[in-house]
């Protein structure tokens, strides 16, 4: 019987006997460990594509309780992509002002939200085991279609014998155990992840000494929805930092920093609790609105990685291959970047359209993106914890100075929240060929912009497109292929070129022709069209040479 | 020229990042003497009396 760690928000994928149970090992292209947002992106995107993914589960279901509240704009783009964009946008609260306070003071309000001409939001609160059921509610509308999805749920992986070529999987389910074979092991296991284990492999990086209390509280009240951030509280046992954040259902996310040496069960004694929250509460005009505790927690944060995402035929993806810190809400977001990178070269070196040394790539893009987020929120988490009596004296120097100047606010640091990495100077990157914008640079991913209808990343959908702007692509070309990967042509001729598409794409060069990848970064750009120059670039983008 | 109290410095988080670092191993009378220091340096690069003067005033509003 698999263990039951957890209780389930939403029973999605209940457990069901398949015949392979009892049969001899039956052998699996992709199959993927973990179904939590990472596991589900990447199912839902290979099985989009047509390559068959197994997912296993150890439970039936999302688990209770949210951790990720924060979806960030760009992986509401990928979400988009999905087919599940729409619904996290129905459901989700969309926010873009965030406060900071100083004790009893306001020290400045930030605005997320500069630029018009974008599909999506910022960001979203969205509780994520919505995000998650979304996610799955969408993999069945494709698996209806014909979709090669499976998810065979209290499927625990309990051993891993790695042949080099292909990996075997002891699982265990509620009647007994079997084996499985993969020619790719996808590990979604999560920051525990029992793969890493398995294989013997480190997870090494810094352990912040801190505890964070986490209550959900459901209320009705009128606190705006915006983020609200103290330094120092100046409420009853607030710790050092607190946190007051709006999600869908009237449910707030508050947060306590609690410090280091904690009685955690004395901690989470709901009277306490509410203690804590009563005075935060009632600390803006002395009521305290009637709420209930739905979910409390406490954490402590790690920000580390693997050192390498790829081990032969198993590669890690999200908390399983790389862990933050929540100050920046890099979590959940990166891993579904993870996702996003890596289920486009899957799918292509399984159909044996492009040679596994892809995979590579997909380990040197995302560790990249992995020390990137590590970065920041590592120094969020230094700003918010200073870790000496002079970095303290700088912080509070810091925020005094930000309530009364403009220049010390950028220096303020209550986490830098989530932007995709660009991916400058890594090996798939072909030319740069055009003065342009630097947003829209090779290795960047594809500023969105209004198109016709709609926006522009809705154009650069399924495999690798060909941007023309203003392009003197043959109106007979439909498409540029190369071995066995073509890349679709999306002509967008001068007078339908929008203001916004013009200054993220063109800046001052008449034309353009952007080689894009199927996760939307872009891969080459030049200022005319040269089939020869776009297959070269082709290959490169599918790590052919 | 006047005293810029608007954004100026590019990647204010690795500026501050390698201000905390600078003290990092540093006792409190260490630090405190490596502050002076800097201050001194930085104001000696600023040069223009009034613009010290202005900053001196800036930082005291608190
Ligand atoms: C308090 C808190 C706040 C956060 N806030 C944010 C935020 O605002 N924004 C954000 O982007 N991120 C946030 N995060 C991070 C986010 O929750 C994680 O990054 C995200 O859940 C990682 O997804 P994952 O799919 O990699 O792993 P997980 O969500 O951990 O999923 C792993 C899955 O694998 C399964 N599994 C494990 N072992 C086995 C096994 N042996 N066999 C089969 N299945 C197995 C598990 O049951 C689970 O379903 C936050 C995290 C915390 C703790």
């Amino acid at each position: 019987m698999p263990d039951v760690r957890y209780e389930t928000a939403f029973k999605l994928y209940p457990y069901e006997k398949v015949a392979a149970q009892d049969t001899a090992p039956v052998r699996h292209p992709v199959v993927i460990v973990g179904g939590g947002p990472i596991g589900m992106a990447l199912a839902l995107d290979l099985g989009q594509r047509g390559t068959p993914a197994l997912v296993l589960d150890d439970h039936d279901g999302v688990g209770l309780g949210s951790r990720a509240i924060c979806f960030a704009k760009r992986t509401l783009e990928i979400a988009d992509r999905l087919g599940a964009g729409q619904a996290m946008l129905d459901k989700g609260v969309v926010w873009n002002v965030g406060r900071v306070f100083h004790g009893d003071s306001s020290v400045f309000d930030f605005n997320l939200l500069p630029e018009e001409g974008h599909a999506h939001p910022a960001f979203i609160n969205l509780q994520q085991p919505y995000f998650e059921k979304f996610l799955v509610d969408q993999i069945r509308v494709e698996q209806a279609k014909g979709a090669p999805i499976e998810i065979r749920g209290r499927n625990q992986v309990t051993g891993l014998h790695d042949h080099g070529d292909h990996v075997t999987l002891d699982i265990n389910t509620p009647d007994g155990s079997y084996q499985i074979e993969a020619d790719w092991l996808i590990a979604c296991d999560g920051a525990r992840s029992p793969v890493r284990d398995f294989m013997g492999l480190s997870f090494e990086g810094r352990v912040f000494e801190d505890n964070f209390l986490i209550a959900d509280v459901k209320m009705k009240a009128d606190f705006p929805t915006e983020r609200w951030f103290w330094f120092e509280p100046p409420f009853e046992g607030a710790g050092q930092s607190a946190l007051l954040h709006k999600q869908p259902d009237d449910i707030w996310r508050i947060d306590f920093q609690l410090g280091w040496d904690i009685d955690r069960a004395k901690e989470l004694d709901p009277d306490r609790i509410r203690t804590r929250v009563d005075a935060m509460l009632g600390s803006r005009d002395g009521t305290i609105p009637d709420y209930a505790l739905e979910w409390t927690s406490i954490y402590t944060f790690q920000c580390r990685r693997m050192e390498d995402f790829r081990h032969g035929s198993v590669l890690f993806a999200g908390d399983s291959a790389h862990q933050v810190s929540p100050f920046g809400a890099r979590g959940a977001n990166s891993g579904v970047q993870d996702a996003d990178n890596l289920a486009w070269k899957l799918d292509l070196v399984v159909k044996g359209h492009a040679p596994e040394a892809l995979l590579d790539s997909y380990s040197t893009e995302r560790s990249h993106g992995a020390d990137e987020n590590i970065l920041n929120s590592t120094r969020a988490t230094d700003f918010l914890t200073p870790k000496s009596e002079t970095s303290q004296i700088f912080r509070n120097a810091v925020l005094q100075l930000a309530q009364h100047h403009a220049f010390a606010r950028p220096l303020v640091n209550s986490g830098r929240l989530s932007v995709p990495c660009v991916y400058d100077e890594m090996p798939l990157n072909g030319p740069d060929k055009l003065h342009a914008p630097h947003v829209s640079r090779v290795g960047a991913p594809c500023p969105d912009a209004p198109l016709g209808d709609g926006y522009v990343l809705n154009a650069l959908v399924g495999g690798f497109t060909l941007l023309a702007l203003n392009a003197d692509v043959p109106t007979e070309v439909t498409g540029v292929t190369e071995a066995d990967v073509t890349a679709r042509v999306v002509p967008v001729p001068d007078d339908a070129i929008t203001d916004d598409l013009r200054a993220r794409y063109l800046g001052d060069a008449k034309s353009a022709v952007y080689l894009i990848r199927p996760d939307q970064h872009v891969a080459a750009r030049w200022a005319d069209f040269d089939t020869a120059s776009v297959r070269a670039a082709l290959r490169t983008a599918c790590g052919m040479e | 020229m006047s005293l810029n109290l608007n954004p100026n410095i590019p990647d204010p988080d690795g500026f501050y990042d390698s201000l905390v670092q600078a003290h990092e191993g540093l006792s409190k009378t260490q630090s405190d003497a490596y502050n002076a220091r800097l201050i001194l340096v930085l104001a000696n690069h600023i040069g223009d009396r009034a613009v010290l003067a202005d900053a001196l005033k800036a930082a005291h509003h608190a």
